[in-house]
């Protein structure tokens, strides 16, 4: 009798806070981010995918098309931004170095990603692997942590009033702010990084996790009361999915914030990660290195925050066009 | 407490049987919200047979949705009783489904996982896996749903989906069927259709059904009886319509049928000569 009594509370509970969240400007703005508004896991209506399936026929006119029209106006820019660039560069008393002579100068970490000379002398494909590794460990981490924090924050009035506050200052904290205080703790700079992946990442796991919860369909939870479901099988039955592409929005921010706060951390903490490089390349001068660094930076970067869009769009397959 | 759910014995009520199979006696119902204390139902009492169909009509705002959520256990009463085959109804439960307004399908499962889950919850310990993969099908069959049982809400229609809600609620053998306005998200001839549907049901299955409604031709053609309420605040029940048509009924015979133009008559004038909207009085 105590599981269904329990959920009315919740309910209600969870009802009456909706308007303290909305009103809370900090979890507006996380909510409102230009960085998750756009990517919103598309509602991929299956009727629209079976529409579409019928015209099996290759078309490869068309597809050359789609294809062309995606790659050739990036192509097109990043041609003549690179004219410029070379030109801008080419005099002698020029402070950066022109694309030729990066060309030239670091050809080996561009077409060798995976090269092995020595300890410190390796590709930089090697580098960022090191990085993501730490990224996966502290991201992987905050997600866990994220969404429990945050289921508990969604769930309880209680745990939010007192939690929610802390929440809100602690978020604010740049990341490499704690990297001291995760040096004194841990004594060792690799735990040090993956501490402020962590705490990077967690915030917006949290706020969206707890967000979503608030606005778990009133028709769910009545569900779940006719069918007596307990607390376990409401989170894995109904309060996960429904969830999802809320948490799947604050996994996006945060893989983001994780990718951002490595390199620098890096920076600071030494070792073979991508960022240290960028750091020991500037102290050796080799600015074409640096350069090269920050291309595989953002394109990693890219490809991270597509791939958690991905992974997204499959776990709420259905949920967003309800 | 409520018992455990019994399987549904189609025997008449025990000898001692003078309890009906469901009392609603003296209900109250207020909710507050910031220090203010509304009264939405005021007194009522209402007592339901096995087997029987009641339609609960009145204007909007009148609690009728709030009684029937009172009888599936989604609010408590704040003063009063109900009682379900002599124990107290307090908290939801299987054995009083609910077919919900807007369906309430789960999105993210298909058609038949959605009437999986309910069956899997209320038959876990009483039936084998496959017994209830079949009782899913049978379910679904009932409503004629069978041919849609992979899809996903989202790619049925409306009335589709109520179809699956119905199936969900009658795979639960719940002891009172609850529906609150089944029908009303939906078109006329889908409405039409739906109503067959589960007078069809209700024949086979004899279930004890409560709806809510404000068409009155669709509580006239499918009910036993029809509760019309008052206008809230503190609404009442304020009169019990017995209908005497015969059962199966054809909504083509019924509508010269002189039981079915008396009986829509008296819904009539009770909704709209003595108890008339408020909204539609401030109107003129």
């Amino acid at each position: 009798m105590a599981v269904p009594a329990r959920q009315l509370f919740l309910i209600e509970t969870a009802a009456g806070c909706v308007p303290a969240a909305a009103a809370s400007p900090p979890v507006a703005t996380v909510i409102a981010d230009p960085i998750v508004k756009a990517p919103v896991i598309p509602p991929i209506s299956a009727t629209s995918v079976a529409a579409t399936q019928p015209a099996r026929s290759f078309d490869f006119t068309k597809m050359l098309t789609s294809v062309a029209t995606a790659v050739v106006p990036p192509l097109v820019v990043m041609i003549l931004l690179g004219l410029f660039w070379e030109i801008a560069c080419s005099s002698s008393k020029a402070t950066l170095p022109p694309p030729s002579k990066i060309w030239t100068e670091a050809k080996d970490l561009i077409v060798h990603p995976f090269f092995i000379n020595g300890t410190q002398d390796i590709g930089l494909g090697w580098r960022v692997l090191t990085s993501l590794q730490r990224v996966a460990i502290g991201f992987g981490f905050a997600s866990i942590v994220g969404v429990l924090l945050g289921t508990l924050v969604g769930q309880s009035v209680w745990a939010m009033r007192g939690l929610d506050p802390i929440f809100q200052i602690l978020r604010t904290v740049p990341p490499l702010a704690w990297l001291p205080i995760a040096l004194a703790a841990f004594r060792d700079s690799a735990p040090s990084a993956i501490f402020v992946i962590f705490i990077t990442a967690i915030w917006p796991i949290i706020i969206n996790t707890a967000v979503g919860i608030r606005n778990i369909p009133q028709d769910y939870r009545n569900v779940a009361a006719v069918l007596r479901l307990n607390q376990a099988e409401f989170f894995w039955r109904i309060m996960l999915p429904s969830t999802a592409p809320y948490i799947f929005t604050g996994l996006r921010i945060g893989i983001g914030l994780s990718w951002l706060a490595i390199v620098a951390a890096e920076m600071l903490t030494g070792g073979v990660g991508i960022g240290f490089f960028i750091w020991d390349a500037w102290n050796s001068s080799r600015l074409p290195d640096i350069i090269v660094a920050l291309c595989y930076i953002g394109l990693v970067g890219f490809a991270l925050d597509r791939l958690v869009a991905y992974a997204g769009s499959i776990a709420t397959r259905g949920v967003s066009a309800a | 407490m409520i018992a455990p759910v019994e399987p549904v014995s189609h025997v008449t009520p025990r000898a001692h049987g003078a309890h009906p199979f469901l009392a609603i006696e003296g209900v109250d119902k207020s909710f507050t919200r910031g220090g203010k204390t509304s009264d939405v139902l005021k007194g009522a009492t209402l007592n339901i047979e096995r087997g029987e169909f009641v339609s609960i009509i009145g204007h909007s705002g009148c609690g009728k949705s709030t009684l029937l959520n009172l009888v599936a256990g989604l609010t408590q009463v704040t003063t009063g009783v109900i009682l379900l085959e002599n124990h107290e109804v307090n908290t939801p439960g299987p054995d009083r489904a609910v077919v919900f307004q807007n369906h309430s399908l789960l999105p993210w499962l298909t058609v038949y996982e959605n009437v999986k889950l309910a069956v899997d919850k209320v038959f876990r310990k009483t039936k084998s896996k496959a017994e209830r993969h079949a009782w899913v099908l049978h379910n679904l069959d009932l409503v004629h749903m069978l041919h849609a049982k992979d899809k996903r809400p989202a790619e049925i229609s409306g009335g589709m989906k109520q179809r699956v809600g119905i199936a969900r609620a009658l795979a639960m053998e719940p002891k009172v069927l609850l529906m609150d306005e089944p029908f009303g998200a939906l078109d006329a001839l889908t409405r039409a259709h739906l109503q067959d549907s589960v007078m069809e049901i209700h024949a086979r299955l004899g279930n004890t059904a409560i709806m809510v409604t404000h068409d009155v031709d669709e509580a006239v053609l499918l009910s036993d009886r029809i509760v019309m309420m008052t206008n809230g605040p503190a609404a009442r029940i304020g009169e019990v319509l017995e209908i005497g048509l015969p059962r199966p009924r054809n909504r083509l015979e019924m509508v010269d049928h002189p039981e079915y133009l008396r009986a829509r008559a008296a819904v009539m004038e009770f909704l709209y000569a003595r108890h008339k909207s408020p909204s539609l009085v401030a109107a003129e």
